[in-house]
């Protein structure tokens, strides 16, 4: 029996992007390497128009493939997150491709496909369907991460991210399996018919141990171990990708599980909340100590894992989820924008061979690139969380969620984090601003594509912080959508 | 309600004025001053029309503006002044001018961003003053860090980023608790059925019996509202950034600081602290004003033996501010007019040590009083017109300083007779520092051979220092002037805190209350 006509609009984007993914890679030994721009455009198109096609699962809300992929709101949401983060991520490597003699092609590939396995993470109702998005995304991610062939540390960061995600898909797999067998179906909307049973153990356990996968995902303590290795060793480009859209996937795919599974909130609330207060700790204790700029986004990055958890936490904590599911929409969104950012700059200011990304070499870049040393405060305030950013925006609606679930002391404890968070990020303003550089390093020009994805998150950033209104009752919407 | 807009262009013509700064070139300083100079000064010019329509009978709020502006949570643009702060908007636009003017000749790096700063500064502060959204107001307040934040770490002195670091740390970890005591205070209200963070709504569902707050809860939200107002103020114990903070900043940030920045806690706690948590605030008061006259008399001593001079003024702002939080939580609508008013005495005078003490540091680039000494030779106008700021922030009659504190001592006499006397030490501790310190700067032997030719106060100087000196001197004498203004809205605190006596009138919609709220008033 062929699926229905509709069944295909509603994955659309995914489709879209692996046609596009696998142009790409039929091109690329065909196009002189001189050429590769076109390849990159290519690609460029291609994520452009998945995010067009969200239009049809629009259109056509509902399960498809009987059950297996479902597009609603959220989904939509979290592709609008996983897309433009390729999108902008394509766009804004193209100068580091070219400075550092890599191929376009099978970069550019491995992105559409690894959006496109994120994207399936965001719409699956059904286990099985998430695990192979969950190895499309990572598998591209594995390559991307080892994408300097020349470079040591590149493959030791690919090495270890391979090793020890193979571990965590491990863990969700045999979660699945457990979960599978409590409740006789890897369907996420039927589990909620069986959750009304008192939560045996082998439920928790394999609920337990797809939350460990996940957590493993998002770089979530206490499985954040490879995070600062890879975000470091991986190509700057690639760690703009690997810190943002797999992230969103990852935790799109816990809401989706907390929200339909009626059980999960009660057996993952307390770990939720200690994730959260860990992460938090973790990275930003863990933050303060770093000299590299790419390792301190990392630990920082931790934190902010910490933070979402914490809008997570508040949504287990409660019947109505939706506060805790818009405000940790909310935040990937505002975070996405600004660690893209931030890593893109990373890329560039690293100079041939990223050899400058110590925040000792950052002095005086207020001199050299004011207009880069401005955006990059813009993003490090917001990841601070200062009002007028999104990031401020975020926190506030994370915040409001805890309250609402009465998770007072979650609320207090991430606010201690922030001040401790303001420490480190002020510090690498200070660098830029109040500091005289010790060496002289030549400012090279921002590539004009970079520039227009720099302006793109800016701008975005202060848009979301200021105006809000729009993103945030799609959020809500979502977070509605979502059962 | 009459729409106006005066209150949304003063509190964003300064960013308006940074945008035209944005346009000119980096290098083209006079004219950066200039321009900063015109949009401070036409910002001041324009703050003056909030005098002209001022109902200074009035309790409400006046020139309001109301938008709606972000749906989900209801946060609205919604600003709106009384006596409270009207005087304080006026302080922060004259200093404003007076600051860049003071920073005309002794900014020569970055002249551009510094101007910014100061305008974005001036936009923050005047927004904290004028929002009447708890969400605008914290906005505000956590904007307002970062311009400060590089006017220390930037154009300051030596340990500048260890100041400007710890200003900024200090604050946001006082603002992020306020931050969850709003939204909790927003859950509470959204409990009652009415979601909002608007200050006036709040108050209005307080005052009618919509909202009860348990009392536990209450202390937590007074806890979490004092704690970020007092680290601001800064009441000891939470005074450490401040000697740094001021000792590092440039002159325009010191007057900026003494001047306004400290006045946003103090206002915070009047504004909120008091109407919205009044049994709280009853309950705290005795300890708070411990910290208060502890504060009074330990800034005084420490100030005594400081052998920086910037540091002096420094540790006197902690004396000084620990009468006005004194005259705060003592209840009594004489003291809390004083507090008002020596808020803004305060801002004009300390303002002006400030700005004498960075001429100096002008000319000799050192704040060491041992440094100086027997400058009244080579400069007999700054040594006069520094004498006169001296008098002044000491208290002496017929100028500013005293008028504050004898409205918050005479207040607080009233209801504690010891608080005010142990306070009132400090006006004498006051007298003993300011004065010792001018005696050893500027009377005496010369002794470094550097000081003997240092130029007397310029034309620019003199006029900075001369109108601060008038306004000193026509506030000292013609006080009613401003107490006409701020006596009903300082009435109305106390008003509003009278929670539990309505309730008792019948106008209890809940009568539960009376069960949960002891009544402070009663007990006294």
């Amino acid at each position: 029996m062929h699926p229905p006509l509709q069944d295909l609009y509603r994955i659309a984007p995914e489709i879209v992007l692996c046609v596009f993914g696998m142009l790409v890679m039929f091109l690329a030994p065909i196009v002189p390497k001189a050429r590769h721009g076109v390849l990159s455009t290519i690609a460029l198109i291609g994520a452009a128009l998945s995010l067009v096609a969200t239009r049809f699962p629009v259109v056509y809300y509902g399960v498809a493939y009987s059950g297996l992929i479902r597009a609603d709101a959220f989904s939509l949401f979290v592709h609008w997150i996983v897309g433009g983060v390729a999108f902008l991520v394509i766009f804004g490597s193209t100068g580091y491709l070219k400075r550092e003699d890599l191929d376009a092609g099978e970069f550019c590939a491995l992105i559409l496909f690894a959006t496109a396995g994120m994207g399936v993470m965001a719409g699956a109702q059904e286990l099985l369907t998430a695990f192979i998005g969950l190895e499309m995304s990572s598998i591209a991610s594995y390559i991307l991460a080892s994408y300097r062939r020349d470079s040591p540390r590149s493959n030791e960061a690919a090495m270890k991210y391979f090793l020890l995600g193979s571990f965590a898909t491990a863990f969700f797999l045999y979660g699945i399996a457990l979960t599978y067998g409590a409740t006789g179906t890897t369907h996420l909307d039927l589990m909620t018919q069986t959750g009304a049973q008192p939560v045996g153990t082998l439920l928790k356990m394999g609920l337990g141990l797809i939350l460990v996968g996940l957590a493993f995902k998002v770089a979530s303590a206490p499985f954040h171990l490879w995070a600062p290795d890879v975000y470091e060793g991986a190509p700057a480009p690639v760690t703009a990708l690997l810190s943002t859209g797999p992230k969103a996937a990852a935790f799109a795919l816990a809401m989706r599980i907390l929200a339909d599974v009626g059980a999960a909130g009660s057996v993952w609330f307390w770990a939720l909340w200690v994730a959260a207060v860990f992460s938090m700790f973790v990275g930003n204790l863990g933050a303060i100590v770093q000299t590299s700029f790419k390792r301190m986004l990392a630990y920082s990055s931790i934190a902010h894992a910490g933070y979402i958890l914490a809008a997570l936490a508040a949504a287990a904590a409660t019947d109505h989820p939706e506060a805790g599911i818009a405000a940790a929409l909310f935040y990937l969104v505002s975070y996405a924008l600004v660690k893209l950012g931030l890593f893109l700059i990373a890329a560039h200011l690293g100079g041939p061979g990223e050899r400058h990304v110590d925040i000792e070499d950052f002095t005086g870049l207020a001199h050299r690139q004011p207009a880069v040393a401005a955006c990059l405060s813009l993003f490090l305030l917001s990841l601070l969380g200062l009002p007028v950013t999104a990031g401020f925006l975020g926190k506030f609606y994370i915040f409001n969620a805890d309250l609402d679930s009465n998770l007072i002391w979650l609320a207090v404890l991430l606010g201690l984090n922030s001040v401790i968070a303001a420490y480190y990020y002020l510090r690498v303003i200070v660098a830029m601003y109040m500091r005289e550089p010790k060496q002289e390093i030549a400012a090279e020009p921002v590539p004009w594509t970079l520039s227009v994805v720099l302006w793109i998150a800016a701008v975005g950033t202060i848009y979301a912080g200021l105006f809000p209104a729009r993103i945030i009752s799609f959020a809500a919407k979502a977070a509605l959508d979502i059962k | 309600m009459q729409q106006t807009f005066l209150l949304s262009v003063l509190t964003f013509l300064p960013v308006a004025g940074t945008l035209a700064l944005l346009m000119l070139r980096s290098d083209d300083h006079v004219w950066l001053r200039r321009l900063a100079l015109v949009t401070a000064v036409s910002e001041f010019a324009i703050s003056l029309l909030l005098l002209r329509g001022f109902d200074s009978a009035a309790t409400g709020y006046q020139f309001e503006e109301f938008h709606a502006w972000i749906p989900q949570p209801p946060i609205h643009y919604h600003l709106g002044i009384d006596g409270l702060s009207l005087f304080l908007v006026l302080l922060t636009t004259l200093l404003t001018p007076i600051s860049i003017l003071a920073s005309w000749k002794s900014i020569d790096q970055r002249v551009k961003g510094f101007f910014i700063c100061l305008l974005v500064l001036e936009t923050g502060v005047i927004g904290v003053f004028v929002s009447l959204d708890l969400f605008l107001f914290f906005l505000f307040w956590e904007v307002m860090l970062i311009p400060m934040y590089f006017l220390i770490g930037i154009w300051g002195h030596e340990r500048r980023i260890y100041a400007a670091l710890k200003f900024v740390l200090y604050t946001m970890f006082g603002s992020i608790l306020m931050l969850v005591a709003i939204l909790w205070l927003y859950r509470l209200a959204a409990a009652a059925g009415y979601p909002t963070l608007d200050v006036a709504e709040i108050q209005g569902l307080l005052s009618n019996g919509t909202l009860t707050i348990p009392l536990r809860t209450e202390m937590y939200l007074f806890g979490a509202f004092f704690l970020a107002f007092a680290i601001k103020v800064p009441l000891i114990p939470f005074h450490t950034w401040l000697p740094d903070a001021h000792t590092e900043a440039p002159t325009a940030g010191s007057v900026m600081l003494a001047g306004v920045l400290l006045k946003m806690g103090t206002y915070g706690m009047l504004r909120f602290c008091l109407p919205l948590f009044p049994e709280a605030a009853h309950r705290f008061a005795p300890a708070i004003a411990v910290l208060a006259i502890v504060g009074i008399i330990y800034g005084a001593l420490v100030a005594m033996v400081q052998v920086d001079l910037k540091r002096l003024v420094a540790y006197s702002s902690v004396s000084h501010l620990g009468f006005v939080v004194l005259g705060i939580f003592a209840f009594h609508a004489l003291s809390i007019q004083g507090a008002v008013y020596q808020m803004l005495a305060h801002g004009i005078s300390t303002g002006m040590l400030f700005l004498g003490v960075g001429m100096l540091y002008d000319r000799r680039h050192t704040h060491l009083i041992k440094e100086f000494g027997g400058l009244a030779t080579p400069m007999p106008i700054l040594a006069a017109l520094y004498l006169f700021a001296c008098f002044a922030s000491a208290g002496l009659p017929l100028l500013n300083g005293f008028v504050g504190e004898f409205l918050i001592l005479a207040g607080t006499f009233q209801k504690h007779a010891a608080w005010a006397s142990w306070a009132a030490l400090g006006v004498i501790f006051s007298a003993v520092y300011l004065l010792w310190s001018y005696q050893r700067v500027y009377f005496g032997e010369i002794t470094q051979d550097k000081n003997s030719a240092l130029p007397d106060a310029s034309v620019r100087e003199r006029s900075i220092m001369f109108l601060m000196a008038v306004i000193v001197l026509w506030m000292g004498i013609g006080s009613p002037f401003f107490t006409r203004r701020t006596e009903a809205s300082a009435q109305n605190v106390l008003q509003l805190m009278q929670r539990p006596q309505a309730y008792n009138a019948g106008v209890i919609r809940n009568p539960e209350i009376n069960n949960i709220d002891v009544n402070p008033v009663k007990s006294k």
